[in-house]
């Protein structure tokens, strides 16, 4: 019989990264633990706008993201539990002409990667998706995107995993890992300790302090994106709604589930403390949220704000994301630091994270992700 | 009365902003909207005197047209002098139920039945605490004479089993378990309910105040001093939102947080009149706790909701969906609870359904009360216009 606290791998952070990777390890037959501080996905994986999105990504992700969007579109199925994805397609809009140069050119360049964009003009666009305001331009649409529920997607994937045998931990803060001769031996608040010769760490925000234990620092920053949702009206807006600019404080985006509320985030960001593990919603950018909101979405401004939240999320320097193999230490991998857009990722996330620790490769090429591009920057 | 005149005695001596929403706080400064514009008052002290509204409990038929806060139902007839209906039942705990009551008979209201879920013998145990305030104890002794004189049923003791109705007519009637057992059918056309009031926290609680579960009531509460302190500098709390004494208690503990206030900026306040204060608030809450035992809040009863019941009015999740996160989700604590099934997400933000839905949640779980916890509070406080534009935008 093995040993209760000993397994193939060990997974650090039990966000949607964490619980993907473990229920994708389950499918290939390695034994795993999951450690989560406190509950599964109750971080950024529950606190993120819920976007299932291609459009827009550094394209050398997106064939990551497109085999992601192969799993989203496997569920409920694969993991018996409904996150409520649907299909809806995704619209960014633009405001100037040189929104226009930058849905054309990214049209061109996802085009290799298999991602069909169609760029729609002004009236067409308002004629197709009558609530868009008179500032829009132009649209680019994404139709195979959609949407999600991240208040249940990585609690289902750690379910799921748990239902195929992985031992998922909760209330279980990592203190200690240590590199043993033949394992790794990491040691929990409750005093617990588990071994395993393979770790990954996928701790979000709180990736970085892990992996600046094995020598590898990383920039990495907390913020807290700010989340807010309407009252319900009866389902009207189909699509996610994004903006194409460079202007950050333009960047507004919004879905509509179809219960009726509407979610919107974007612009600025709020201070995230990793130490009282709380990110809180800054007044100012909820009343600036609104006038990007309106901006793209006049007739919103009918409606009224019921709540707003925020979360921990890490954001690295380079808006790249650390994900693949440790350069330094032989048996441990990365996965955090998804800089605001790792929800679409997670699925794929997990699964190629499972496919390299399982086999030593990957199918899908994440090399710009490796954590290598960081020595002696940090 | 007395209010308004205090009031204007201070005209001009004060910025008053009245119909304006205090939808968010944050460290020294208070987000405030008025006639669509936002505005930041910055403070070096507040005082939150935030009210309180109805304390409910979900009994099955409680979401059909007729059914009213007790808070409602007097808004209603004093401000609006419209009487819910013509024969009215009135359901729950607490002397606000029988005043309510008898000044809807007093309105020319049939009153149907006052229904109290709490049993006789409660009353004397509170008896001790509550002969702090005899000139109360008469008071209520009157309303209820006046009440049995009319012929108006009172029962006490009652189980709720239901508030009848349908789509077309809204409330018919209600039934209910009386004392001995017996089920009793009351025939109305509306229904008040409500198990005394609950402190509005929000503010308190987005300004960073500690909370701690107070075992009477079963609610969660500010952490404060008697004198109005909180524990954040700057932050002070007084009248209802901090402790229910009723209306000569909250003008005595808004006297002691102003007090305090004064104090902490370096201001000399009699001290012989604050140790006056202090003491007179004692009695109040001596009375307040009697109350608590006299009138208990049901807490079993909220706990026992059948699954099909309606427990979140504003996002309409049953309690058998909160019970099924406790169970088949696994949610330790209600703040998981609501990200699972909703529950307390919606327009009130769990303001009506969190003290019922934190007894479903306990009960599920077999656990202590305190140990699911409470709700965090989330701006706005109250529903924000998006049509808001930001005063220096």
């Amino acid at each position: 019989m093995p040993e209760a606290n000993v397994a193939d791998v060990i997974v650090v952070g039990g966000g949607l990264m964490g619980s993907a990777t473990a229920f994708f390890l389950r499918q290939r037959g390695m034994s795993v633990i999951l450690l989560e501080r406190g509950l599964v996905g109750q971080q950024a994986s529950g606190t993120n706008f819920g976007n299932v999105r291609r459009q827009g990504r550094f394209l050398p992700q997106l064939p990551l993201a497109n085999r992601s969007r192969e799993i989203w579109g496997k569920l409920p199925e694969l993991i018996g539990e409904d996150v409520e994805f649907i299909r809806t397609g995704h619209l960014r809009v633009g405001y100037r002409p040189e929104h226009v140069g930058m849905m054309e050119a990214y049209r061109d360049g996802a085009k290799p990667y298999g991602l069909d964009l169609e760029l729609i003009s002004g009236n067409a666009l308002r004629e197709r998706f009558p609530f868009i305001g008179p500032e829009a331009i132009a649209g680019s649409y994404s139709p195979h995107d959609g949407h999600a529920n991240p208040r249940l997607s990585a609690p289902a994937f750690a379910r799921a995993a748990r239902r195929a045998g992985a031992q998922v931990v909760e209330n279980c803060e990592v203190m200690a890992i240590e590199r043993g001769v033949e394992d790794f031996r990491v040691e929990t608040k409750t005093g617990a300790v588990f071994r395993a010769p393979l770790v990954q760490i996928s701790a979000g925000a709180w990736g970085g302090r892990l992996a600046a234990r094995f020598g590898e620092a990383v920039p990495i920053e907390a913020r807290g994106p700010q989340m807010a949702v309407t009252e319900p009206v009866p389902y009207a807006i189909t699509p996610v709604l994004g903006v194409t600019t460079k202007e950050k404080l333009e960047v507004i985006y919004a879905r509509q589930v179809t219960r009726g509320n509407i979610v919107f985030g974007g612009t600025a960001h709020g201070p995230a403390d990793l130490d009282t593990i709380r990110a809180s919603v800054r007044p100012e950018v909820t009343l600036h949220q609104f006038t990007q909101l309106k901006r793209m979405v006049p007739a919103l401004a009918q409606l009224n704000l019921i709540r707003v939240w925020s979360g921990i999320e890490g954001y690295m320097r380079d808006d790249l994301p650390v994900m693949g193999p440790s350069a330094k230490v032989p048996g441990l991998f990365y996965a955090f630091g998804f800089c605001g857009h790792g929800f679409q990722l997670g699925p794929g996330v997990g699964d190629v994270m499972a496919e390299l620790i399982a086999t030593g490769a990957t199918t899908t090429p994440i090399e710009p992700f490796g954590i290598a591009r960081f020595a002696g920057a940090a | 009365m007395a209010v308004h005149g205090a009031f204007a005695a201070l005209a001009g001596k004060v910025e008053y902003l009245p119909e304006t929403l205090a939808w968010n706080i944050q460290p020294g400064a208070l987000h405030v909207a008025r006639d669509g514009v936002a505005r930041k008052l910055p403070f070096d002290a507040i005082i939150l005197a935030t009210g309180a509204t109805d304390r409910l409990l979900p009994v099955p038929g409680w979401t059909r047209p007729g059914v009213y806060s007790l808070g409602g139902a007097q808004v209603s007839l004093k401000a609006q002098a419209c009487a819910i209906g013509a024969k009215v039942a009135f359901l729950g705990t607490g002397p606000l139920l029988y005043l309510v009551a008898s000044q809807y008979l007093k309105a020319g209201a049939e009153v149907a039945a006052v229904l109290d879920t709490s049993p006789n013998a409660a009353r004397f145990k509170a008896l001790p605490l509550m002969a702090s305030r005899p000139e109360l104890l008469v008071k209520g002794a009157a309303l209820l004479w006046k009440l049995r004189r009319a012929g108006v049923p009172i029962l006490r003791g009652v189980t709720p089993i239901a508030i009848e109705g349908d789509a077309e007519q809204g409330v018919t009637g209600l039934r209910v378990k009386d004392a001995q057992g017996r089920e009793r059918q009351f025939g109305a056309d509306a229904v008040a309910m409500g198990w005394h009031l609950r402190p509005e926290t929000q503010l308190a609680d987005l300004a960073g105040c500690a909370f701690e579960h107070d075992a009477l009531s079963g609610l969660w509460m500010a952490k404060m001093e008697p004198d109005g302190r909180t524990g954040v500098k700057g932050v002070y709390l007084a009248g209802d939102s901090a402790r229910i004494l009723g209306a000569d208690g909250a003008e005595i503990a808004g006297r002691l947080a102003a007090s305090s206030v004064l104090m902490d900026l370096g201001i000399a306040v009699p001290v012989a009149e604050v140790t006056e204060l202090h003491a007179r608030r004692a009695v109040m809450d001596r009375f307040r706790r009697g109350l608590l035992k006299a009138f208990p809040w049901p807490g079993h009863l909220a706990a026992a909701v059948p699954d099909d019941t309606l427990l979140c009015r504003c996002e309409a999740i049953t309690a058998g969906e909160l019970r099924r996160s406790a169970s088949a989700l696994g949610a330790p604590e209600v703040n998981r609870a609501k990200a699972l099934t909703r529950v307390g997400m919606g327009r009130c933000q769990g303001r009506y359904c969190g003290p019922a839905g934190q007894e479903v949640l306990a009960a599920a779980r077999g656990v202590p009360l305190p140990e699911v916890g409470r709700l965090r509070g989330q701006a706005p406080v109250k529903p924000l216009s998006i049509a808001t534009i930001a005063e220096d935008a």
